[in-house]
């Protein structure tokens, strides 16, 4: 069964992936479209110039010149958008939480990307380019993050972006606790308890690692000092967890930080303001709306979910005017997704904050792209449609904040890595192959063995760290 | 003047008061009685100057909708209102009928992962006797919540047992869960036997069998079982009514709960989503005579030509959800609809959920996105549900007679940006506001 799947799959990636390699570098040029920039307003009868992974060119057709060899896609009728960001996703990943210890600060998701998972094919069908794949939320202080452009049919390495600014995870409340607590809804087991056990707990663990981190780097500081000094000392024993710590206080390890309710924003927060660093986004933060004026004045942004409500305790304050609250007390606000199935559609996640804030396109826009990119300090190179930065686009049939929209092309540094006409032509061949490679099977399988055509293992889709809706 | 004369017109002018008053009375008894025509009064909204989509019929350009006792009285370009009605210009705004949400668990649950709030599960394989609307919670917070994107009544569901009872059509306002109710039992929900899916499975035990295989045949013949002993009891049954000297049996309540499910009286709403699922359901149906919906359905496109053939509907969705294997389409879902309209299956669409019940607009949307005609979308969330479960006299449309829960609103209400303006639920303006509308107006403002 095993075989079975790994055959199908390694089928589906070659084919996949000999589109995207079939494309060259040099010059795109998407003529005649509705262009929506997210950084200065939509562009009638546009055009954008892409040229070796870069934007070269934007503005009125008549304003943008290709040379004689680019590629033309003429995308009359069409919207384009930056290619949409993802701030807080779990695709793309092997293993999600190292829940087993308080901090697990020293662990890191770019050594555990899963260039297979189907779900970045599925994103990529939605206008999804970058993703933020995070450590989950099982521990008050969790692992690194790893930000991903999801370059299907690429190796990991190819994906991880080069330079990619360093975040890792926080969390606060329920998740954290869980651990500490025997009766939870989604069971330990007989797993012996965990500390924390509360939301003291969790203040007093993050308290205590920003604590020894301090003390750990006055220990390498006095041993620079006293080396410097000509002494012969044994250097301190490296701690790849309170390094992690340390770079936190350095300013070279960001915080995102999984929350829900308004008084855990105001305690990581103080706890941030007390060691001298700063949060750079809350993430969910679904009680950010109570407490935006306050997470303004700390800098830290807002990265929530458009809807999501009463699946937990935590979760029943939340509303979804909380991204349209945020934003207008001036924090820096996004629309995430934290699920496979979301980040396939989160222009429709953005287009609820219009209905339900009242905001324009634009504002609904940037939730998406530019501000996604703001909280991961990536947006010198992606978020907007501007001269300079990353060919990284969405091209849809409609305005993509119309129920009837969907992504008819995604390209990622200028190449297409989703075409749907493509798609929908491949579907026949990808049908044959399938049915010649289960035949294969049944011939070739030892008589004894032979069983019944085993069903396709079901996915496991980007495994979920804080799904909604927990269904009996 | 002189008084005799004062005396005589006073006396015919009382006269004429005293025949006056008789002939009033009289009249008065001929015509329907008077504190009542106040109470109509309040009961008798006119919808104004409003596009009309009918969704049966034509739509309306500019006409006005007349509602009277809670039904729709009138309906055209010109109506006749009482001048007591009370007035709603819709210029610029559409009337819709309410939308109808075929599968939520509204009223059963209220926080996910408190297990004190949820009413949806009883214990035991058999709970055709378990009944949905008595535990329905009307002040429950998801409630006014799922009424913001236009949905006015919804089938709300137990689950996660072999048969989990029976479901009710709600309306989504009411005092009590008496003044919900549209139809229950409106559908017994049952689930076909299945193997695991999902995260868990590979850890599941399955109590007695060594496989899920094995524990699939087991509850199947269990189910088979069942429905075999409720023919029998509804013969017994039938017989002792028809000869008395017969001895009386006790009652059983599960196998009496079945008795209109072995009639086909009562539809049985069958969760069943893989092709073999599905097929599974309808021979199951085919076997013991019922009456077949088909609810989850996410392979019902296989399973097309037969479903046609048979006349069985199905209730699809969240078609938003994930593609169940790795190498489905990617769009398996989303174009799912499309493929059952054109094979000409008859479904409608479910949210399948309650907090997230508002959504139930945007299953349709989504779907026209890719490939279904806009107006099947929008009927799949209004005719095509009365339909299914057998209230299309009464809801679904806008038609004179039908039950008065209509929304209005300034555009399509399967789009995003469109907002419900006004809602009638059974004849009544309901209020728009909720548990998220009350805290974004607390909290945008403060200081």
């Amino acid at each position: 069964m095993k075989r079975y799947s790994t055959i199908l799959l390694t089928a589906l990636v070659a084919a996949l992936a000999s589109v995207a390699l079939a494309q060259n570098k040099g010059e795109v040029l998407i003529k005649n479209a509705t262009i929506m920039t997210a950084s200065h307003g939509v562009i009638e009868g546009g055009s954008i110039l892409v040229r070796d992974g870069k934007i070269a060119a934007v503005g009125k057709n008549s304003e943008v010149r290709a040379g004689a060899n680019a590629r033309v896609i003429d995308a009359t009728g069409m919207y384009v958008t930056p290619g949409i960001i993802d701030a807080h996703s779990h695709s793309a990943l092997d293993s999600v939480n190292e829940g087993s210890v308080s901090v697990s600060a020293m662990v890191r998701m770019k050594d555990v990307v899963d260039n297979t998972d189907i779900s970045i094919y599925r994103q990529l069908a939605g206008g999804t380019t970058t993703i933020h794949s995070m450590h989950g939320s099982a521990n008050s202080i969790g692992g690194q993050n790893v930000i991903l452009k999801l370059k299907w049919g690429k190796s990991a390495e190819e994906m991880i972006v080069p330079d990619m600014p360093r975040t890792i995870k926080f969390a606060l409340g329920e998740n954290p606790k869980r651990a500490g607590n025997q009766s939870n809804p989604f069971g330990q087991g007989n797993r012996p308890l965990r500390f924390p056990a509360t939301r003291m707990g969790v203040e007093f663990t993050i308290r205590e690692a920003f604590q020894q981190a301090r003390e750990y780097m006055r220990e390498w500081d006095e041993y620079a000092a006293a080396k410097e000094r000509g002494g012969d000392l044994a250097p301190p024993r490296r701690d790849l967890k309170l390094e992690a710590i340390a770079d936190i206080l350095r300013g070279k390890l960001l915080v995102h930080s999984h929350c829900y309710r308004a008084d855990e924003i105001l305690m990581l927060m103080n706890v941030a303001d007390e060691f001298g660093w700063k949060v750079l986004a809350f993430q969910h933060v679904l009680e950010g709306y109570k407490v935006a004026k306050e997470m303004a004045a700390h800098g830290a942004g807002g990265s929530t979910f458009s809807d999501w409500w009463a699946y937990k305790i935590e979760a029943y304050d939340a509303i979804p005017g909380n991204a349209a609250i945020m934003h207008h007390k001036g924090v820096v606000t996004s629309v995430n997704s934290d699920s496979a199935d979301l980040a396939r559609r989160l222009y429709q996640e953005a287009a609820k904050t219009i209905k339900y804030g009242g905001l324009t396109d634009e504002e609904a826009l940037r939730f998406i792209t530019l501000n996604s990119a703001k909280q991961l300090k990536m947006d010198h190179r992606i978020g907007s449609i501007d001269v300079g930065k990353d060919g990284d686009l969405a091209i849809f049939n409609a305005n993509p904040f119309s129920i009837y929209a969907r992504v008819e092309m995604t390209l990622i540094e200028g190449e297409v890595y989703f075409d749907r006409k493509e798609d929908m032509k491949r579907r026949e061949t990808i049908a044959k192959e399938k049915k010649e490679l289960i035949e294969k099977e049944r011939r070739t399988a030892p008589q004894e063995q032979r069983q019944p055509t085993p069903p396709i293992t079901p996915t496991v889709s980007g495994p979920g760290d804080d799904q909604p809706g927990i269904k009996q | 003047m002189n008084r005799n004369r004062t005396f005589r017109f006073v006396v015919k002018a009382v006269i004429a008061a005293i025949i006056a008053f008789i002939v009033i009375m009289a009249i008065k008894n001929l015509l329907p009685n008077p504190v009542v025509s106040a109470q109509q009064a309040a009961n008798v909204f006119v919808i104004r100057n409003a596009k009309i989509v009918t969704v049966t019929g034509a739509t309306i350009e500019r006409g006005s909708v007349l509602i009277r006792d809670g039904k729709i009285a009138e309906v055209g370009a010109r109506v006749t209102a009482p001048s007591n009605a009370k007035v709603i210009d819709a210029t610029g705004l559409s009337v819709y009928p309410g939308l109808i949400d075929c599968g939520t668990s509204l009223g059963l649950t209220e926080i996910g992962s408190i297990q004190e709030t949820r009413d949806t599960t009883e214990l035991g394989d058999f709970n055709p006797h378990m009944r949905a609307i008595v535990a329905v919670q009307p002040h429950s917070e998801l409630i006014p919540v799922s009424r913001a994107n236009g949905t006015t009544t919804a089938i709300t569901r137990p689950g996660g047992r072999l048969v989990s009872g029976q479901a009710a059509l709600i309306n989504l306002d009411g005092w009590t869960w008496q003044e919900m109710t549209v139809k229950t039992p409106a559908a017994m929900e049952m689930e076909y036997p299945r193997a695991q899916r999902g995260r868990g499975a590979a850890f599941a035990q399955p109590e007695g069998a060594t496989n899920v295989a094995q524990l699939r045949e087991r509850q199947l013949n269990a189910l088979r079982q069942k429905l075999e002993d409720a023919q029998a009891y509804a013969k017994a049954k039938e017989a002792r009514a028809t000869d008395k000297s017969l001895p009386p049996r006790p009652v059983d309540h599960v196998l009496e709960a079945l008795i209109p499910v072995v009639k086909g009286e009562l539809p049985v709403l069958m969760i069943a989503n893989a092709e073999r699922e599905i097929k599974g359901a309808i021979d199951i149906a085919d076997k013991y005579k019922l009456k077949l919906i088909i609810s989850g359905a996410a392979d019902a496109w296989k399973v097309a030509s037969t479903l046609k053939e048979k006349n069985i509907p199905v209730i699809i969705g969240p078609v938003t959800d994930l593609p169940n294997n790795e190498d489905d389409d990617y769009d398996i879902n989303y174009s799912h609809a499309a493929k059952l309209h054109k094979a000409g299956v008859k479904f409608a669409f479910q949210s399948d959920d309650a907090a997230y019940a508002r959504n139930l607009p945007y299953q349709a949307g989504t779907s026209a996105a890719f490939g279904l005609p806009k107006d099947e979308a929008l009927k799949a969330v209004t005719i095509y549900p009365a339909q299914i479960f057998g209230v299309d006299k009464l809801l679904g449309s806008i038609e004179v007679g039908k039950m008065a829960n209509l929304i209005v609103t300034d555009g399509d209400p399967l789009e995003f940006k469109t907002s419900v303006k006004h809602m009638f639920i059974n004849g009544k303006p309901v209020d728009l506001s909720s548990r998220h509308t009350k805290l974004y107006d607390k909290f945008k403002d403060r200081p």
